[in-house]
């Protein structure tokens, strides 16, 4: 006996439990890979990486409606399309505040701290103007519903299944972009060495812009993911991007391994505490942690062994 | 093959370079000699545009390169091989070699430059900055060739090198020019680097020329003058 629970419910609480963090977890990845792309390459803080969330769930949202309404035969498939259409719609929109504003900033790394809360601000408004205030929520197609029983207790969402899996091939996908291609050789070596990157042939300008738009364009697919555990309104982008600018800054700002870590941690330790406590005495157990192992480890918890 | 008319570099007010103008000749290695904040360093990042240039021309065989971007320098034929040399630390060594191939659009590595330092082929896949000093700079070099330039700028590329190795740099140098016939300028204080393969000296001071000799019965009293402190 634990508590009120017998062993068997103690360990029912916990996977299931575990299982809620690991969609959260799909999420805080999905955001912190895209906001460490920019972060690590250009030493942009992007405020508003929350609010180009948010366009991808509301292209996702946007979506869920145009397919009931006129193609509700393809309505069971619209989820792929939607995913597709809100990394195009955070890819452009990234290119165009890069091309607009960040440009100009690349010397003045704190200044970007404050352009970007301030785009953050701007693009939260405009939600709010063309989209309306009310919060709105997505309807899922028929497959995506309900769960699987593992035993008695444990029940497992599907669309929590769909998440994970399309955050692991994304993030396959990422890796394979950064570290296999020619492209991501490009873009390790701006990271690097920008000066030197232009110095041996590389166009540094575009790299930037559309290393930018590609972060931009996955934390729009980290939208459509977050339109399944929340609903999606004008400032819901903001409750997540200190939550995942934590992730960056306990994983290691230049580590893709130790983002995925520190995301998986931190929404565990997160989901699990919920239970059991209330969510801000998690959270503060959860800061906590974090400041406790950050006080020991500054550079993060993966770092790679070299001179510099 | 290169050909710097009237070259003027400032940064803000205080000006560093004041109306250069030189030549390099196909096939032709070229130093610049002089001591520390001569302007031999700015000399080199304004002609990569690194630095903004004030005033003047620069060409690459035929074409101007006045107001572009590295990039676009680099695929007019020009490399470099910075002071310090530069490489991407935690890339691999191939990796390293490979981002030089991006303004030419080859897939692999010419097997040419292995040949010319054997050393990288061994380490291929050690990360750069775990590379000494010498082997860095061969790394650099290679980089630097893998753009296929028809002009090869070299900023002091002796500094932390031990002397040996040093010897054999010279050596590769001229190498590198005999097979690939391409121009090469070097900045440099150590005299003796110099004479083992310039064809031409140049001397440097205060962001002006003040002497200049073939190696050819160099007055090499006069150059060691100049660079003495």
């Amino acid at each position: 006996m634990i508590g009120d629970y017998t062993i068997g419910e103690f360990t029912s609480i916990l996977a299931m439990q575990g299982f809620a963090g690991l969609i959260l977890f799909s999420v805080f990845v999905l955001m912190a890979l895209g906001l460490a792309i920019i972060f690590g390459q250009m030493g942009v803080i992007n405020m508003a990486h929350g609010e180009f969330m948010i366009l991808g769930a509301y292209v996702t949202y946007f979506c869920s409606q145009f397919f009931s309404a006129y193609l509700p035969g393809l309505f069971s498939i619209y989820f792929f399309i939607a995913m597709a259409l809100a990394f195009c719609a955070s890819f452009g929109l990234g290119i165009l505040v890069e091309w607009g504003m960040i440009r100009f900033l690349y010397k003045r790394p704190l200044d970007t701290l404050l352009a970007t809360w301030g785009l953050s601000l701007i693009l939260q408004q405009f939600y709010r103007s063309v989209f309306g205030a009310r919060e709105v929520g997505v309807t899922l197609p028929e497959w995506m519903l309900g769960a699987v029983n593992l035993t008695d207790i444990i029940e497992i969402p599907i669309n929590g299944l769909f998440v994970m899996g399309l955050t692991i091939i994304i993030t396959v996908a990422v890796y394979l972009i950064m570290f296999r291609s020619g492209w991501g050789k490009q873009v390790r070596a701006v990271m690097q060495n920008r000066v030197m990157a232009g110095a041996v042939g590389i166009n540094t300008k575009m790299v930037d812009r559309i290393t930018f738009g590609l972060g931009c364009g996955i934390a729009g697919i980290a939208g459509s993911a977050f339109t399944m555990i929340g609903s999606t309104g004008p400032t819901a982008g903001q409750l997540y991007i200190v939550d995942t600018f934590l992730v960056v800054v306990f994983g290691g700002a230049a580590s893709l391994l130790g983002t995925i870590a520190s995301a998986f941690t931190i929404s565990q330790a997160q989901s699990t505490m919920e239970f059991f406590m209330s969510g801000s005495m998690a959270k503060v157990l959860t800061l906590l942690t974090v400041v406790g192992i950050l006080m020991l480890r500054p550079q993060g918890l993966f770092t790679l062994n070299i001179r510099r | 093959m290169l050909a710097v008319d009237n070259l003027t570099v400032a940064y803000g007010e205080s000006e560093v370079i004041h109306n250069l103008s030189f030549e390099v000749k196909p096939n032709e290695i070229v130093a610049i000699m002089g001591r520390n904040g001569m302007g031999k360093t700015t000399l080199m990042k304004s002609l990569m545009g690194i630095v903004p240039t004030r005033e003047g021309h620069v060409q690459v065989g035929e074409a101007s390169i006045d107001g572009m971007e590295s990039y676009q320098r680099v695929s007019n034929g020009l490399a470099y091989v910075p002071q310090g040399r530069m490489i991407f630390p935690s890339m691999t060594v191939k990796e390293n070699i490979e981002t030089g191939l991006t303004s030419t659009g080859d897939k692999t590595v010419p097997g040419d430059i292995y040949e010319l330092f054997p050393v990288l082929l061994e380490m291929k896949d050690r990360r750069g900055g775990n590379l000494s000093g010498g082997q860095q700079q061969q790394l650099a070099i290679a980089r630097a060739l893998a753009t296929k330039p028809k002009v090869l700028l070299l900023d002091e590329p002796t500094e932390g090198i031990q002397p040996s190795i040093i010897k054999e740099m010279a050596r590769t140098l001229c190498r590198i020019r005999d097979e690939k016939g391409l121009s090469i300028v070097v900045s440099e204080q150590v005299l003796s680097f110099a004479l083992d393969m310039a064809d031409r000296v140049l001397v440097i001071e205060k962001g002006s020329f003040v002497h200049e000799s073939p190696r050819e019965g160099i007055d090499e009293k006069k150059v060691a003058g100049f660079l003495s402190v």
